[in-house]
């Protein structure tokens, strides 16, 4: 078998054949004269630096602002794909949230033996704070972004499920906003579906969990770090594609239990919080006493009834990587359905078989820390050194409840602009979700693509670039 | 509008038209550097040119000798000095992308690609015969951003605030250069008895307020005449630079303010009569008053107005 064949291609089957979804963009790709791609990219490099689509990297030598990298040749999905992804992605949050409902009141999964006590009780991501209180309608999680990855043509697999402040939707928006504008023909040549409503549904997700329904006009407001946050761009995009205020902890305040923005006129009441800041933050008083970026107070405004806060605090429970492994179960449990969408296998380091198995197949899997993200403090096993692999040994040793593992998976790859023209680079998926009143899937999501050869790390703090994403309609 | 997006707009404004201000008096530096004039002291102009930014103590402090390449640098480039062009360009930009929301993308373009490109500039590369250029390019991207500002905002409280900035800062410019060497265009100093004789400094000062051409015009049978500049440069509000013409904005600006907020703060009240008391004023009592004592009192004002601005509308 060669290296070529190892992974599933989504754009040609084993004989070099287009599929179905990809034929058109097959051909056209072929009558495309060859420096067409590059002059696109560098077109799509300017209109992004332009308006200002940026994000930052912590830790970063020169940690300004980088652009992350956009390739021109889109993903596509057809439309009988997305509708299996979009079933299973819809029964995983509506069990998450359930999920969520009942840790935080009686608990009948933990009685019903389903999932250990100790791993919600003890987690640090369960907050004893939210127990007792029921947010509107019951939802928890309203924003969500869903990661998925493809290891074969039927075959999907769910690796996280992103249930705090998932970011990554103003690039699905503005990547296809970006697309239109190079190539005009390949939408007249495709039926894409679109995603440009996503910025309404969002808003009529957070007015349906608005905290007094006979409201009329909520004012709602998306709450950022501030400028120097990664996802700062994003707070902003949204905002204003809402059509919303962009706050940040200091120009809001607590009084009588109600929350307020400081405007040039008198202070006016916020209703429902889009808030893109870590639960830690979010109130000194409750929580970290040294955040400089939340609002002292606002915890008790919210438990009053009199402010919504999305997501709501302490639905990291949710996307625990020690949880993880229970999703099935806890899908089950709360739908009585059979999961649509797959786990990854995965190996819990705190169990002594578990860690067995993980320290002598280092090399052949991934090893993630139970509470990371951003691909920070990972193995992957295959692309490691020995070196790396002996040193990341002696930190698992040391701390093996810290760490989850995983099979290695052959992600599924896309044409993808190169240096040498077009080659098939790994990616994975991450649909947007939303869940008030009804559960709201936009068709398409976030491609993310590992742009060097062999990579797996599509993560765009490691150099990885992202994709438009097309669901075809039938 | 949030109190922190209406200080966010006003200081967008100040900075863009500060980086347009320097940019000018080192124009002017640069141009009266080439002509070689009896009497003066060596690097006279670019000593001015520190004074007249607000910078000559920090520059003494810091850099030490004044030099053509250690001021150009110090105020155009300088990472530590909180008025050279390259902070006031990333200021004005950092508040704009903290109000990202509140402004067009016309105008969030025009500062953006400022800021892009002058980060892309090497200082090192600039050598003397691009330095007109480069100066020249900053007031154009100025004039873009006032531009986009005024041909695609919305009329609202945001594009208020951000007319303040702008025309507080400009007051305040035109006030300093004007001080800086106002003995110059005292009148009653003028004893060399010659009409005929046209002050190079006279020039220079109308120059760095982009009035060279604009005074002939204002003036048309005139010589250039200290009473004539100084009257052009405070009172007669046609022209741009003039503190007339910047308080005709603000007390504009204020009166559509009052309307929309639906409100008599204390800080409108002030606008208009700091506009109106330059609008009963003539030359000849301003230089009663003295000119050095008016336009240090002018400053105060305006610089009063723009802190009971900030009080009134709960930003800082």
């Amino acid at each position: 078998m060669t290296e070529e064949q190892a992974f599933f291609n989504e754009m040609q089957d084993a004989a070099g054949n287009p599929r179905a979804a990809y034929t058109a963009l097959a051909n056209w790709l072929k009558d495309q004269p060859p420096n067409l791609l590059k002059k696109k990219s560098r077109e799509a490099e300017t209109i992004f630096r332009r308006l200002g689509i940026t994000f930052a990297v912590y830790g970063a030598e020169d940690s300004g602002e980088r652009l992350i990298p956009f390739d021109p040749i889109p993903r596509i999905l057809s439309a009988s794909e997305w509708r299996k992804l979009s079933a299973g992605i819809d029964q995983r949050v509506r069990a998450l949230n359930a999920f969520l409902h009942d840790i935080y009141h009686r608990q009948e999964i933990i009685r019903a033996g389903r999932i250990p006590a100790e791993l919600i009780l003890q987690n640090d991501a369960f907050l004893p704070e939210m127990v007792g209180f029921a947010p509107a309608r019951k939802v928890y999680s309203h924003i969500i972004g869903t990661d998925l990855v493809r290891v074969a043509e039927n075959e999907f697999y769910v690796l996280e499920d992103n249930t705090r402040t998932p970011s990554g939707v103003s690039y699905m928006l503005e990547n296809r906003e970006t697309m239109m504008r190079l190539f005009p023909d390949l939408f007249q040549m495709h039926r894409v579906a679109p995603v440009e409503k996503y910025p309404d549904l969002l808003r009529q997700t957070l007015e349906s969990v608005g905290p007094d329904q006979a409201k009329s006009d909520q004012t709602i407001v998306v709450l950022t770090p501030g400028i120097y946050n990664s996802a700062y761009f994003e707070h902003a995009f949204l905002a204003d594609s809402m059509g919303v205020q962009l706050v940040e902890g200091p120009d809001l305040f607590v009084e009588n239990g109600r929350v307020f923005m400081r405007t040039t006129r008198a202070p006016q009441q916020v209703d429902v919080i889009y808030r893109r800041i870590d639960d830690a933050f979010l109130d000194p008083l409750t929580f970290n006493p040294e955040s400089m970026l939340g609002v002292p107070g606002i915890f008790d405004a919210y438990r009053a009834g009199n402010v919504t806060i999305c997501n709501a605090p302490g639905t990291g429970i949710a996307d625990d990587k020690a949880i993880y492994a229970y999703v099935p179960e806890i899908i089950e449990f709360y739908t009585g359905q059979k999961p649509i969408l797959n786990n990854v296998p995965t190996w819990h380091c705190s169990r002594p078989d578990d860690l067995a198995y993980v320290l002598d197949n280092l090399e052949d899997i991934v090893v993630k820390e139970v509470h990371g993200s951003g691909g920070y403090g990972m193995l992957i096993g295959p692309t490691a050194s020995k070196k790396e692999i002996a040193t990341f040994r002696k930190i698992l040793e040391n701390n093996p409840s810290n760490y989850i593992a995983q099979p290695t998976l052959a992600l599924s790859a896309c044409p993808t602009h190169v240096a040498s023209g077009v080659a098939p680079r790994h990616v994975d998926l991450r649909p947007f979700v939303l869940v008030g009143d009804k559960v709201r899937i936009t068709p398409g999501g976030l491609t993310r693509v590992a742009l060097k050869k062999g990579s797996l790390v599509v993560n765009s703090s490691q150099g990885g670039g992202t994709k438009d994403t097309w669901v075809l309609e039938d | 509008m949030l109190g922190r997006t209406a200080s966010s707009l006003f200081w967008m404004s100040r900075y863009q038209e500060r980086a347009q201000n320097t940019s000018k008096i080192l124009e002017t530096a640069y141009r009266s550097a080439m002509v070689p004039q009896s009497g003066q002291t060596e690097n006279g102009e670019w000593l001015n040119a520190l004074e007249t930014a607000g910078a000559a103590a920090a520059y003494e402090f810091n850099i030490g000798e004044v030099s053509p390449k250690g001021v150009m640098n110090y105020l155009i480039f300088d990472r530590n000095n909180p008025s050279s062009v390259r902070v006031c360009i990333e200021t004005a930009r950092n508040n704009a992308r903290a109000v990202r929301t509140a402004i067009t993308s016309e105008l969030w373009e025009a500062i953006n690609t400022t800021h892009l490109e002058f980060a892309d500039v090497n200082p090192q590369s600039l050598t003397p015969d691009k330095i007109p250029d480069f100066l020249a390019w900053i007031s154009q991207r100025s004039h873009l951003f006032r531009g986009s500002l005024l041909n695609t905002t919305l009329r609202d409280d945001g594009y208020f605030f951000s007319q303040f900035g702008t025309f507080v800062e400009r007051a305040d410019n035109t006030a300093r250069v004007l001080n800086t060497r106002y003995w110059v265009l005292l009148p009653d100093n003028d004893v060399i008895g010659d009409d005929d004789f046209e002050r190079p400094q006279w020039s220079d000062i109308l120059r760095t307020l982009s009035g060279k051409r604009s005074y002939r015009f204002a003036y048309p049978n005139a010589k250039l005449k200290a009473y004539n500049i100084a009257e052009f440069l405070i009172l007669r509000k046609e022209m741009p630079r003039a503190l007339a013409h910047c308080y005709d904005w603000i007390d504009d600006t204020a009166k559509d303010m009052a309307q929309f907020y639906d409100t008599t703060e204390v800080s409108l009240g002030l606008a208009e009569e700091i506009y109106s008391s330059l609008q009963k004023m003539t030359m000849r009592e301003i230089f009663d008053i003295g000119l050095n004592d008016f336009l240090t009192e002018f400053r105060t004002r305006n610089n009063n107005f723009a802190n009971q601005l900030s009080h009134d509308f709960n930003f800082a």
